[in-house]
């Protein structure tokens, strides 16, 4: 159910960022909007990929989460069937869901080498152009030096992975003037966070899926519940930073090669007071809400309560 | 498919103002709820707040969906006026958007924490935002409809951020606005309390005096519009089929107030709807094609038709999903109300 809302909720933003971020179907003159063609741009061509990878996270964050809670839960009361059940429900789902997201990223990775050339570039930490370009894993991209140092570099691989193609022409950010180019530090890490935080979870709920269907042996291993719970919020962590590669990979652009995120700012001075207190009343909400939900978690009934109604 | 001479911005205009009336007579009745939370007073005090959280509980987070579509309606077909109202109403607009958060985070959590007297507290942040957001929405309201509103030859708004809504017109429409939303909540309840007469005395008494209430804040603002919103008074005062309408207006009023007295709630609640509809429909009359009053109109305000009009083929696809889930939520939790 959750699953499901947190889908519903990610098709709708993705939408309208999506078709802010790869305006198909407008057309600008100085300020003025000149041209709209309305379902052209609500159809925008980056809306497939994007929805599918984001609704498939929704489920791996979802799926890892309950299991994790669950896995929380037997790690102090191992007999628990009411917990045993869930984690039956939910760890599949996750794994599934989880196995899922590199395939459906492909898929968006290669839309965006297309059609978004730079966000690629600061996504991969990429400053030269190149055929046969390396891929970069890990790294800290130097906006100054225009380098990405301490990377380990897989030749070719960013070619193949964007074009199909091990000797095809990727552009770098050498390429793109200054002040268009995005946070590159910024982007270039969430990336790496969301992609390495995201084969962990394939890692963690593989294996605790494999105890699972052998013989049920995860339920006494400790070491591998209590990995399970702490592996609760991974899928979350995975989305935020998949957020902030497309958020602020998008940058300086409000609407892409046509109004930057500067210009179309509200100009009430002083925006850093309602920014505190907006980012000040959801820190308190999440810490309510969790502290909500670890009620709930905990009262629920113990195999010793649950055999007893029987 | 299209008449070519249907006006799209009056259109659009039009579907924004009966959103505005289906959130008023649903949601608002959801903040009158907590005002009543915040008013529950003498022996049956638990009761009361039960009542409410039990009318509430199933409908609040549904309820919102008319002012989500009022925004999006307004972002959508009217960008230029979108802009000039996020502007310079940031204020005002920023703490209804913490009052609707605080509100609804609040009811949830006092519905579901755990039952001590600390998470108890949550009440009262509930009942608080109750009281605060109508207000606000009333002066937000107030200030579009006050004529205060400034915007430049390219259609940009000028504002220093405050005067717009810093002044008396809009907060005696936020105070007005206040006492419909309690108004319309205790009328409704007098329907949910049909298995304690007690209770359902409660509200009807309170019904009575928020009825009243109204009508003086609403003379009150009839007032303060005779300087603060001069199109307004025109419109209410200024024709004798304008006094027809106040006349018609007050007597429904009246007629809600005898039916409670008689304890005829059904009708009660029908002549509430009526009143409600006839106050909002002046309104209507006043805004005549404006959004921002004699500042911006629809027409320089709207989307282009080449967008306007596949919008309306989408909202029309879009009601009919919309529509049948709302009277399926309201026949399952309202039309046989009962309570454990």
């Amino acid at each position: 159910m959750i699953a499901s809302a947190a889908e519903g909720i990610a098709g709708q933003r993705l939408n309208i960022h999506r078709t802010s971020d790869w305006p198909a179907g407008l057309s600008f003159a100085d300020v003025e909007v000149v041209s709209v063609r309305a379902l052209e741009a609500m159809l925008s061509p980056a809306f497939a990929t994007q929805a599918f990878h984001m609704v498939i996270a929704a489920f791996a964050a979802v799926g890892l989460g309950v299991a994790g809670v669950h896995a929380f839960m037997l790690g102090r009361d191992p007999q628990n069937p009411f917990h045993r059940r869930a984690l039956r429900i939910a760890l599949p789902l996750g794994f599934a869901a989880s196995v899922a997201m590199p395939l459906s990223g492909d898929f968006a990775a290669k839309h965006v080498a297309r059609h978004q050339p730079v966000k690629l570039a600061a996504m991969e930490g990429h400053w030269h152009t190149e055929r046969g370009a390396a891929l970069l894993l890990g790294g800290i991209p130097s906006e100054a030096e225009e380098e990405t140092f301490g990377a380990i570099r897989i030749p070719k691989l960013l070619s193949i992975m964007a074009f199909s193609d091990p000797n095809a022409e990727v552009v770098g950010l050498r390429d793109i003037p200054r002040e268009d180019r995005p946070p590159v530090a910024v982007v270039h890490i969430a990336f790496q966070i969301m992609v390495g935080v995201g084969f962990l979870m394939i890692g963690v709920s593989g294996l605790a899926l494999f105890l699972l269907f052998r013989n049920e042996a995860l339920y006494s291993r400790p070491r591998v519940l209590r990995l399970l719970a702490w592996s609760a919020p991974l899928g979350f962590i995975a989305i935020e930073a998949g957020w902030t590669v497309t958020e602020v990979g998008r940058q300086p652009w409000i609407v892409r090669s046509m109004m930057r995120t500067a210009e179309a700012v509200t100009p009430m001075p002083h925006l850093i007071v309602p920014m505190t207190a907006f980012a000040f009343l959801y820190t308190v909400l999440a810490v309510v809400c969790f502290a909500i939900m670890r009620h709930h978690v905990i009262a629920s009934p113990s195999s010793a309560e649950l055999s007893a109604r029987r | 498919m299209f008449d070519a001479h249907l006006d799209l911005p009056v259109v659009f205009g039009s579907l924004i103002g009966i959103a505005l009336l289906v959130y008023a007579l649903t949601g608002g009745a959801d903040f009158g709820g907590g005002v009543f939370d915040l008013l529950a007073s003498g022996p049956r005090r638990d009761r009361q707040r039960a009542l409410i959280a039990h009318a509430i509980g199933p409908i609040w987070e549904a309820n919102h969906v008319w002012m989500i579509l009022v925004v999006v309606l307004l972002f959508v077909a009217f960008p230029v006026g979108f802009a000039a109202l996020m502007t310079a109403l940031h204020i005002p607009i920023v703490l209804m958007l913490i009052g609707i958060t605080l509100r609804g985070a609040a009811f949830v959590f006092r519905a579901y924490g755990p039952a001590t007297p600390n998470w108890r507290r949550w009440g009262a942040v509930f009942a608080a935002s109750s009281v605060v957001t109508p207000i606000l929405l009333g002066v937000i309201l107030g200030a579009v409809t006050s004529g205060r509103m400034i915007v430049d030859e390219n259609r940009r708004v000028v504002t220093n951020f405050y005067s717009e809504w810093c002044a008396l017109f809009p907060w005696t429409l936020g105070f007005m606005m206040l006492s419909l939303f309690a108004y319309l909540a205790a009328v409704y309840l007098t329907l949910e309390s049909q298995h304690d007469s007690e209770l359902r005395d409660d509200f009807r008494r309170r019904a009575m005096f928020a009825n009243a209430g109204f009508g003086m804040t609403a003379a009150l603002a009839a007032l303060a519009a005779r300087t603060g919103a001069p199109h307004l008074f025109t419109t209410l005062a200024g024709t004798p089929r304008a006094w027809l309408m106040q006349g018609v207006t007050a007597f429904v009023a009246l007629a809600a107030m005898a039916a409670l007295y008689h304890r005829r709630f059904r009708l009660a609640r029908a002549l509430a709807i009526v009143q409600t509809t006839l106050v909002w429909a002046a309104w209507m009359v006043a805004q005549n094609g404006w959004i921002l009053v004699d500042a911006l109109s629809l027409e320089d305000a709207a989307s282009p038709p080449s967008f306007l009009r596949p919008a309306l083929v989408v909202l029309a696809l879009g009601s009919l999903v919309l529509v049948p889930a709302f009277v399926f939520l309201f026949r399952v939790f309202k039309v046989r109300p009962t309570m454990p």
